[in-house]
């Protein structure tokens, strides 16, 4: 169900075939031979669900009788019944999710990111408690999605819940807020929870780029009495942009196939529906197993273009070494 | 141990006696609260008399998880589960993969609630048998009704004018949090079920009528979700627009509400020794719409029914008939207070001895409103989640009632396009 992204790219043999020699011949022999049990792998476990997911796209199939299906081309994407447009491609609600998803998406990758930062840049100064601080901040990422979803849940209740509590008693706002009831709040809500779980991930991965900065710059930057913020976003920065561009794509690929944390959240309320809520909800309450699949096929186009797009725009690779 | 042993000595004796052959089934019995243990005493008792071995399979308390599951089973063709515990909305999606118990039931099958037994008809076919009934009920605090001289609302116009005074009376006491009206908003099943039960106490139709005609687009209708939109704020949290029915137990049972619309099931919880307002608690059925309209309550409950796929299916249409039975619902009812399907029981004195306000339900259940799940079928879903979110759009102040009924009618009729299989 999940647009599984599959295509890493297998370094083709490069070298001119009329300079092939024996040696090279053989080294590349070699190089197929230890690449195969990967190629095998990621054949079967995402080649083959993304082929039947694509396939399946292409079907009127029904969850209720997977072996009984009819060949529909697009119908399930677009189809004209007498004069009227159907299919996925015109249906509002799908193209809702697809906002929701973006959206949510974009927001929370970008608070993440900036919040990530300031972490890392934290725990890399050398102050008393360090180690133990690296491994509390991990305890929100270490909890499994629902559990903490079920947990906010109940925290953010409009009547017992602590956060309103806590906002009354500090006289913030005057009556309970309705977070994850109202449709204004409730996408705010998700993005602040998934804000509360994730930025440890972030701010792993910028610490471990951090710490591989070299410190001789720094050193240079701090006899020429250069201010530290101007060494921020003159050294650090650029030094670690192809770690920070990685685990950006890292996220945006899960947040763009979030599902867990809303549907707990808000299970299948359209306000709040990402992509994947919607083709699950396609696929298992309607048993759409072919409009299920077309969602599903959408889902990973969309992400897969979204993802060369990122990487057009910051002109890295991920064939290159980041760290 | 010394138990079993002696079990297993009489199932053999049985054995040697009928000369049957002993077979082991799997059932699916849900396992929320006393369920288990009630279902496995009935089915232990049924092994016991015939010498088979039953197995009882865990499942998802979700009701919507269960369905996914069941069909994932049942489209696989396989026979692992051989009696099905499902909702009386499910009949609809999972009638082909499901045994005609017609030949077996069909005599019986007239002693149960009649709704029950119509949810359990697919197309003629008899696939399934009700196991136990449940309907929305209205819950309110007697305690108040009494402290501002309030009868039990009739119609909902006296609901909402009792809830508002409460409201205002304890909230002048000091009560900031204290609120008229509690019940089931969130975008889900039970906003359905909420939704239908303001519509048809209006004479609003049931969303789909008899004969798979869509109806929702009415004026009934659409004033029976502006007075419901008209609560959101004044005597209903706006949090309800996220409730289910666990959330609006919470905030009746901390004794922050006068009002309740829920489940049978909330009633021994709310008498339970750990109540702060055991005692104080009543139920009666929901209000009617006008003076026109009429009480109803959507009806709800398990059937059981046997899968195709079963290898044995002739001893699992036999515990079907056996846990369905009137000595099996009898005592149900008086441990694990499950109301009955069969009507005779509700005048039984040992159920009335166990479990008073059963005798007030029959009334309740023979009026109850079914939803739509039969005649829409495999679709019934998507007609729920249609309509659900259409409600969900005019409480959260989104859209007008009667543009969103608009809108709703379009998609349903969409989704009907060649009829509704």
């Amino acid at each position: 169900m999940s647009g599984a992204i599959a295509g890493t790219g297998v370094p083709a043999p490069s070298l001119v075939r009329a300079r092939r020699s024996s040696l090279t011949r053989s080294r590349i022999r070699a190089a197929w031979l230890f690449i195969a049990p990967t190629l095998v792998i990621l054949t079967l476990i995402a080649g083959w669900p993304l082929a039947r997911t694509i396939w399946f796209s292409f079907t009127d199939a029904s969850l209720n009788s997977l072996d009984d299906y009819d060949f529909i081309g697009f119908e399930n994407y677009l189809a004209n019944y007498d004069g009227e447009w159907l299919g996925l491609l015109t249906e509002p609600d799908w193209w809702h999710s697809v906002w929701n998803t973006v959206w949510f998406t974009a927001i929370s990758v970008s608070i993440e990111t900036v919040l990530g930062i300031v972490v890392a840049l934290i725990l890399n100064a050398a102050f008393p408690g360090r180690g133990l601080m690296r491994a509390v901040i991990l305890i929100p990422w270490a909890i499994p999605t629902v559990v903490s979803a079920r947990m906010w849940n109940w925290m953010l209740h409009d009547q017992f819940g602590v956060i309103n509590d806590m906002l009354l008693r500090l006289g913030l706002i005057a009556a309970p807020i309705t977070w994850t009831a109202n449709p204004d709040t409730a996408l705010w809500t998700v993005v602040m929870v998934d804000v509360w779980k994730t930025t440890p991930f972030m701010a792993l991965l910028i610490l471990a780029a951090l710490q591989m900065l070299p410190g001789d710059i720094y050193e240079a930057a701090r006899v020429d009495g250069v201010h530290p913020v101007r060494v921020f976003f003159r050294v650090t920065l650029p030094l670690i942009k192809p770690a920070l561009l990685v685990a950006v794509i890292f996220r945006a690929l899960d947040s763009l196939r979030v599902f867990d944390l809303i549907y707990v959240l808000t299970a299948n309320s359209r306000d709040t529906a990402s992509m994947s809520v919607y083709a699950r909800q396609q696929l298992v309450d309607f048993q759409e197993v072919g409009l299920g699949s077309a969602a599903s096929t959408l889902i990973f186009l969309i992400i897969a273009l979204l993802i060369v797009i990122t990487l057009a725009l910051g002109r890295v690779r991920l064939g290159e070494d980041p760290r | 141990m010394s138990r079993s042993l002696a079990s297993l000595g009489f199932a053999a004796g049985l054995l040697v006696s009928t000369g049957a052959w002993a077979v082991e089934l799997s059932i699916s019995c849900s396992a929320l609260g006393k369920e288990y243990e009630i279902c496995k005493q009935g089915v232990d008792a049924w092994a016991q008399r015939t010498g088979n071995t039953v197995k009882i399979v865990s499942t998802p308390n979700s009701a919507t998880e269960r369905l996914a599951l069941f069909q994932q089973l049942l489209a696989a063709g396989a026979g692992d589960i051989d009696v099905f515990q499902i909702d009386v909305v499910s009949t609809g999606t999972l009638a082909q993969h499901l045994l005609d118990l017609s030949s077996k039931a069909q005599g019986s099958i007239g002693d149960h609630l009649p709704a029950m037994a119509e949810t359990s008809r697919v197309g003629g076919k008899l696939v399934a048998v009700p196991w136990f009934a449940d309907a929305g009920l209205l819950y309110y605090r007697q305690d108040l009704l009494d402290k501002y001289k309030r009868p039990v609302p009739q119609t909902w116009a006296d609901l909402t004018e009792t809830a508002r005074l409460i409201q205002e009376g304890e909230r002048k006491e000091g009560r900031g949090d204290f609120w008229g009206y509690v019940w089931q908003g969130r975008a889900y099943e039970g906003l359905a079920t909420n939704a239908l039960e303001w519509v048809a106490s209006y004479n609003g139709g049931t969303i789909v009528d008899d004969k798979g005609e869509v109806t929702i687009e009415n004026p009934k209708a659409a004033e029976a979700l502006k007075l419901a939109a008209g609560w959101v704020g004044t005597i209903t949290p706006e949090g309800v627009l996220n409730y289910t029915e666990e959330e609006s137990r919470g905030v009746f049972q901390a004794g922050n509400a006068v009002f309740m619309r829920n489940w049978p099931y909330a009633w021994a919880l709310a008498q339970g020794a750990d109540s702060t307002i055991k005692g104080k608690v009543g139920i009666a059925p929901l209000p009617k719409g006008g003076p026109d309209g009429h009480h109803a309550g959507t009806l709800g409950g398990q059937l059981l029914a046997v899968s195709k796929y079963s290898k044995n299916a002739d001893a699992a249409t036999d515990l079907v008939m056996y846990l369905t039975g009137e000595d099996e619902q009898k005592r149900r009812a008086v441990q694990g207070s499950f109301n009955p399907t069969i009507v005779s029981l509700y005048s039984d004195s040992d159920i009335a001895k166990a479990n008073p306000f059963i005798g007030d339900l029959v009334d309740v259940f023979t009026n109850a409103v079914a939803r739509p799940a039969t005649v829409t079928g495999q679709n019934y879903n998507k007609v729920s989640t249609e309509f659900f979110n259409a409600v969900h759009q005019v409480l959260s102040k989104r859209a007008e009632a009667a543009q969103a009924l608009n809108r709703l009618d379009r998609d349903l009729k969409r989704i009907k396009r060649n009829g509704w299989e």
